[in-house]
């Protein structure tokens, strides 16, 4: 536990001195929600706070790159190998750096609730409970998945496209870049497989539609499933040695972190639930809301991004 | 003698089809510095990673500080220190930083400020990693084999890679560490180190300990001769040069001879008369009390370099 301590405090430290960090891990994300709050919904605050959802969402699962590089550089360059030497352990190791990750990640998303207030007049923030909840969640669990892929891959080159080819979907497919009821039909049916998907809804609808934690139990409870399956299955495939090899087993483990989405998102296409919800929140945009009666605009249609 | 600190028996490691150990055995007092003299590739950092309870052996007995390395790794790793070969350090993590988080691993530690006195490390305190030279870095290393004032210490191939003048520094501060009566294994491919800082050595060779003494014990094997070390403009005939007046041993490697002499005025004049019969040509002529290098030589017809 105090090692679990320390090196959390220590990975905070290097994280804030790291350049690429602060970039990845403030600006982009900065970026995001000027040009979703800004461009995309006009500053309307109802746009705003609908984009809301998958910006977070955007910024969360950026955990993903900053902790699989990092792991992967560290036992690229022997520092590992140098905590391997001390009774430190791998969870140690891993924990550490989740935690740490996490802790960076709460202020930027404080900051862009902040601004949505303070420049877009989003005047709430929906469900407070769910979101701090899914934000917990998104971030464990898709940092987990970081380090799985830094444990599946053997040069830092092999990560970086491992995790294009994960992020690439994950982004665009989720409906974290484009509203997933704007997506063509079968892209929708597959989205329900990924695990983005239920994170950028489950926010989405805790800061949109205010759904209280119950009623996202479904979102809930399999992210949480699939964080600690995904970091069991980090500390299983941890290696300190760069020149360790991952055995055969490793990469039918790493498979298996894609076991929960698979069978909900079975479910989901007989069920279309999900589906259907993201729909009606797309279409709930029709009817203005929360803002001040315009007296003389009855004649004015309804502000949509696409 | 004492009791042994670390006792290893009929050690054997086998990478695939590759047997880098090959039965070693040695122990090692309380006290003593011991050294494993080899060249790159004998086995020695296997060896000493699997003492540290980093690799598993295939067989052997082994104990340390009374310890299983393998089975009480957790409880070893507070008993002993090292500076390992490639390992590294986060870039960004400042000389204190890293020794205070390192001593937090331990049950047992040691006051940071006076390692970093002792180091001489003390203008360095916040200096980040990356901007130590390498023999800086070292001695950081050795630092941090310290912080918790371990039974044991690992140094392998303490200095390899620098250069004589800072590894004259890391000889001065392994000194100090045996006059202080700490126990102390060594791998080294340096014939001066072993020479220098260990009270008894183990010549190692692919993966068997072929000669094991004290440096004097081991040198006495080449017998009150001298070593002799010429290059010639043409190849002589084999096995002429060993018959030179007081020639015990002859050798080809790389191009030159090496020749051990129990007269060796009389070996020179010799050979001089039988190269000018021959219409040869001396080109050089080195002469050498015997080191470890030629016991080295003797047992294995190699130079350690190679």
């Amino acid at each position: 536990m105090r090692n679990f301590a320390t090196l959390t405090r220590t990975r905070m430290l290097l994280a804030l001195r790291n350049r690429m960090f602060f970039f990845f891990s403030v600006i982009f994300p900065l970026v995001m929600f000027f040009l979703y709050g800004g461009v995309f919904a006009k500053g309307k605050p109802q746009l705003v706070s609908y984009f809301l959802g998958p910006v977070i969402a955007f910024n969360v699962m950026g955990s993903f790159w900053g902790l699989s590089v990092a792991l992967v550089m560290f036992r690229e360059q022997g520092i590992l190998r140098r905590f391997h030497i001390a009774p430190v352990s791998a969870t140690d190791m891993l924990a550490s750096s989740v935690l740490a990750n996490f802790v960076l990640t709460l202020p930027t998303v404080f900051l862009e609730l902040f601004l949505s207030w303070a420049i877009f007049h989003v005047p709430n923030f929906g469900n407070l409970l769910s979101l701090t909840i899914f934000v917990v969640v998104g971030t464990v669990s898709f940092a987990s998945l970081g380090l799985v892929v830094a444990s599946v891959t053997n040069t830092m080159q092999e990560t970086q496209v491992i995790n294009q080819l994960i992020w690439l979907p994950l982004i665009f497919l989720s409906g974290a870049t484009l509203p997933l009821a704007y997506l063509p039909q079968s892209v929708q049916r597959f989205a329900v497989f990924l695990p983005a998907t239920y994170l950028v809804n489950a926010l989405q609808s805790a800061l949109y539609s205010s759904f209280s934690i119950w009623k996202l139990m479904e979102q809930f409870s399999c992210l949480l499933v699939w964080a600690l399956l995904t970091f069991f299955v980090a500390t299983q495939l941890f290696r300190w040695e760069p020149e360790a090899k991952i055995p055969r087993r490793g990469k039918l483990l790493a498979l298996a972190t894609a076991l929960p989405f698979f069978l909900l998102g079975a479910w989901e296409n007989g069920r279309g639930n999900l589906l259907a919800q993201s729909q009606a929140t797309f279409h709930s945009l029709d009817t203005p809301r929360d803002n001040p009666p315009q007296p003389s605009a009855p004649a004015q249609r309804p502000d949509k991004p696409f | 003698m004492g009791n042994p600190v670390l006792q290893v028996e009929n050690l054997v490691k086998r990478y695939g089809d590759v047997e880098a150990v090959r039965g070693v055995s040695f122990s090692v007092e309380e006290g003593e510095v011991f050294g494993l003299l080899g060249p790159n590739g004998a086995g020695k950092t296997s060896t000493v990673e699997i003492l540290e309870g980093l690799r598993d052996p295939d067989s052997g007995t082994l104990s340390v500080c009374g310890l299983n390395p393998q089975r009480q790794s957790n409880e070893l790793k507070h008993e002993i220190g090292a500076a390992l070969q490639s390992t590294s350090l986060p870039d960004k993590i400042r000389v204190m930083e890293a020794l205070r988080l390192f001593a937090s691993f331990y049950k047992r530690r040691r006051n940071p400020e006076e390692l970093l006195k002792r180091f001489g490390l003390e203008e360095k305190r916040n200096t980040f990693y990356h901007q130590l030279s390498g023999g800086q870095k070292q001695r950081l290393a050795l630092a941090m084999a310290l912080v918790n004032d371990p039974k044991v210490l690992f140094f392998d191939e303490p200095t390899a890679g620098l250069d004589p003048q800072v590894r004259r520094e890391i000889y001065d501060i392994i000194e100090e560490l045996r006059r202080d009566k700490k126990t102390i294994l060594i791998t080294t491919h340096y014939i001066e180190e072993a020479e220098r800082l260990c009270d008894r050595v183990a010549i190692v060779d692919h993966g068997k300990v072929i000669a094991l003494g004290t440096p004097r014990e081991l040198k006495t094997r080449s017998a009150n001769t001298t070593r002799i070390e010429v290059r010639l403009s043409k190849p002589v005939v084999d096995g002429e040069l060993k018959t030179l007046e007081g020639v015990v041993d002859a050798r080809v490697l790389d191009g030159s001879y090496v020749l051990h002499s129990q007269r060796p005025p009389r070996t020179i004049v010799d050979l001089v008369k039988r190269l000018e019969a021959e219409n040869n040509e001396l080109v050089s002529l080195e002469i050498a009390s015997p080191s470890l290098e030629d016991v080295f030589i003797e047992l294995t017809g190699r130079r350690l370099r190679d």
